[in-house]
């Protein structure tokens, strides 16, 4: 037998022979066309041919114009704001299942709790707008019970709404992670602390919360990322000052016919999300020690 | 260890936060209103005759069911390859393999949407239907992926090994011997990308050509105010229909769990 053949028969040749068809599907549409973005940001549209000589102009233009540096600013902000509303929503939550719900109820808690990421994204965000309009949901029942004698409009058309609607979108997927990592504390550690005389804040705060950080970093970094890439939120329920850097890039796609710049601001606003993310990493990097 | 009514309290509330949009969209189906808002009018099943007798909507339905599923199909045949491969053998780079195949999972759709359309566009070929279906395929495998890879992580070896022994070849014993057991899996699979493709819109929306999907037509209709009751009975159809598929993969990827003897630690992920 050839020294090939042998290989061909290996574990290794078998199993990479097996991944192949994915691997190549995710490089030929993940890994080609994100370099094909980049490649891109680097040309000019020249009406309807592209100028195929590399510049730099895109990313001045995406860091310098005070319009995309407040746009991006501000999504930054919004995008921040969402993932921190998101945990605090949900890190109750997480720890309610896992450490009162009966094991065998977990599962269906779980379900219940995922179900609504997976159903209808564009009513979901729409009846937001429902809830939270003029002569909405919230509004009406105020009203009815005599809490206030107008309208609020504060809580519509503005970032407020978007924070709101986004967090709403993404909080399922962040209890996952935290529920996880409470799931793998193991209960003899926290009795251990209140034998030695911790109360149930402390031995939260010293020994449930740590173990648990594994979970809301992976919950910050799932929900921080995509968030910034959102543009149906922020059309719908943000109104004029509402608006983000990905309906800029949407625009910049579609209608205003300018592709390059458009694949810079994307690519800008990636960079910046995944180096907060980095460093946020790496500023928890003491509570991950010992993870896989 | 007992929760105070304080934590319960806010458990309640969270649950009400999280369902509300849900629950509000057969209220104003049934609604007999042309405003979407309260206080309620009477009840109608008007709109959903509307639907049905709205042309343009049907096609949209009938591109979104072709993508869907044509999506599943694929996503899935890919995750179990993949899945099979990282479960079975060790192979140079498998974490960095497995972690790029992973990685749509966290990427923003929009860069997926603009990406694609980019290649698209550049190779000179026309936006159908099918670059939808590839957008959907790349996010839809990691979660059939992360699903299958439970169900064969936990297959007992032994049982292919004895079909190797009884003299069956490779290819009978994955279709006699593995794909039994691991079937419950590759079913709640193929619901998860369907459910996740009839829903997704991002992607859809770069990528649709002269052909709507459901979500991009109902983007379409959503600026027209009269046509709000009726997008509210679509949505109440669809979100039935998202559920029961959605309940019908969770029973099977029980079953996978049990078939193949672990503990149920829950969830898709």
């Amino acid at each position: 037998m050839t020294t090939f053949a042998k290989w061909r028969r290996s574990d290794a040749a078998q199993g990479l022979l097996l991944v192949s068809p994915t691997f190549i599907y995710a490089l030929l549409l993940l890994a080609a066309p994100l370099a094909m973005v980049i490649a891109l940001s680097f040309w000019t549209q020249d009406y309807l041919d592209l100028d195929k000589t590399l510049t730099l102009k895109n990313y001045v233009e995406a860091w310098s114009e005070p319009i995309y540096q407040t746009l991006m600013a501000r999504s930054l902000k919004l995008s921040a704001l969402v993932t921190a509303l998101t945990i605090a929503l949900a890190f109750p939550v997480a720890y309610y299942v896992s450490f009162y719900v009966p094991q065998k109820r977990k599962p269906l808690w779980i379900f219940m709790i995922t179900i609504p990421f997976w159903t209808s994204y564009l009513m979901r965000i729409f009846l937001w707008k429902v809830i939270l309009g003029y002569n909405g949901v919230i509004n009406g029942s105020l009203l009815g019970i005599g809490v206030i004698e107008q309208p609020l409009s504060f809580i519509l058309y503005n970032q407020n709404a978007v924070v709101l609607t986004l967090a709403h979108a993404w909080v399922p997927f962040a209890i996952l992670p935290i529920f996880v990592a409470l799931e793998k504390i193991d209960r003899s550690l926290l009795e251990a602390a209140e034998d030695l005389g911790d109360g149930p804040l402390r031995r939260f705060i010293r020994v449930t919360l740590p173990l648990a950080m594994p979970g809301v970093v992976a919950a910050t970094v799932i929900v921080f990322i995509p968030t910034i890439g959102d543009y149906v939120t922020p059309r719908l329920v943000g109104g004029p000052n509402g608006l983000m850097i990905s309906n800029m890039i949407e625009l910049q796609f579609k209608k205003a016919n300018n592709a390059p710049l458009g694949a810079a601001l994307a690519l800008s606003a990636m960079f910046l999300v995944s180096v907060i993310s980095l460093v946020f990493v790496w500023m928890n990097r003491k509570y991950l020690v010992g993870q896989k | 260890m007992n929760p105070s009514k304080w934590f319960k309290f806010y458990i309640a509330i969270f649950l009400v936060f999280l369902y509300a949009p849900a629950l509000l969209l057969p209220v104003f189906a049934f609604n007999d209103s042309s405003i979407v808002a309260f206080p309620l009018k009477g009840f109608t099943f008007n709109w959903f005759k509307v639907l049905w007798e709205t042309e343009a909507l049907h096609a949209s339905a009938k591109n979104s069911l072709i993508i869907a599923l044509s999506t599943a199909v694929i996503a899935t045949t890919l995750g179990t390859l993949a899945a099979r491969a990282s479960a079975r053998y060790k192979f140079p780079g498998q974490k960095g393999v497995m972690g790029f195949i992973m990685i749509p999972l966290v990427l923003p759709e929009i860069i997926v949407g603009v990406s694609l359309l980019v290649v698209i566009l550049q190779l000179g070929f026309d936006l159908s239907l099918w670059s939808i279906v590839l957008g959907h395929v790349l996010i839809c495998t990691p979660f059939c992926v992360a699903i299958l890879s439970s169900a064969f992580l936990n297959l007992d070896q032994s049982l292919e090994e004895a079909s190797f022994d009884l003299g069956q070849t490779k290819f009978a014993t994955f279709w006699l011997v593995t794909m039994p057991l691991v079937l419950p899996g590759i079913v709640s699979s193929m619901l998860i990308s369907f459910t996740i493709s009839l829903d997704e819109f991002i992607i859809a929306f770069f990528l649709a050509g002269t052909e709507p999907t459901l979500p991009v037509y109902i983007w379409g209709q959503l600026r027209f105010p009269q046509k709000l009751p009726s997008l509210m009975a679509l949505g109440t159809v669809l979100l039935v229909l998202s559920m029961t598929l959605l309940a019908t993969a969770e029973y099977f990827r029980r079953r996978s769990a049990r078939k193949t003897g672990i503990e149920d630690a829950g969830g898709f992920l």
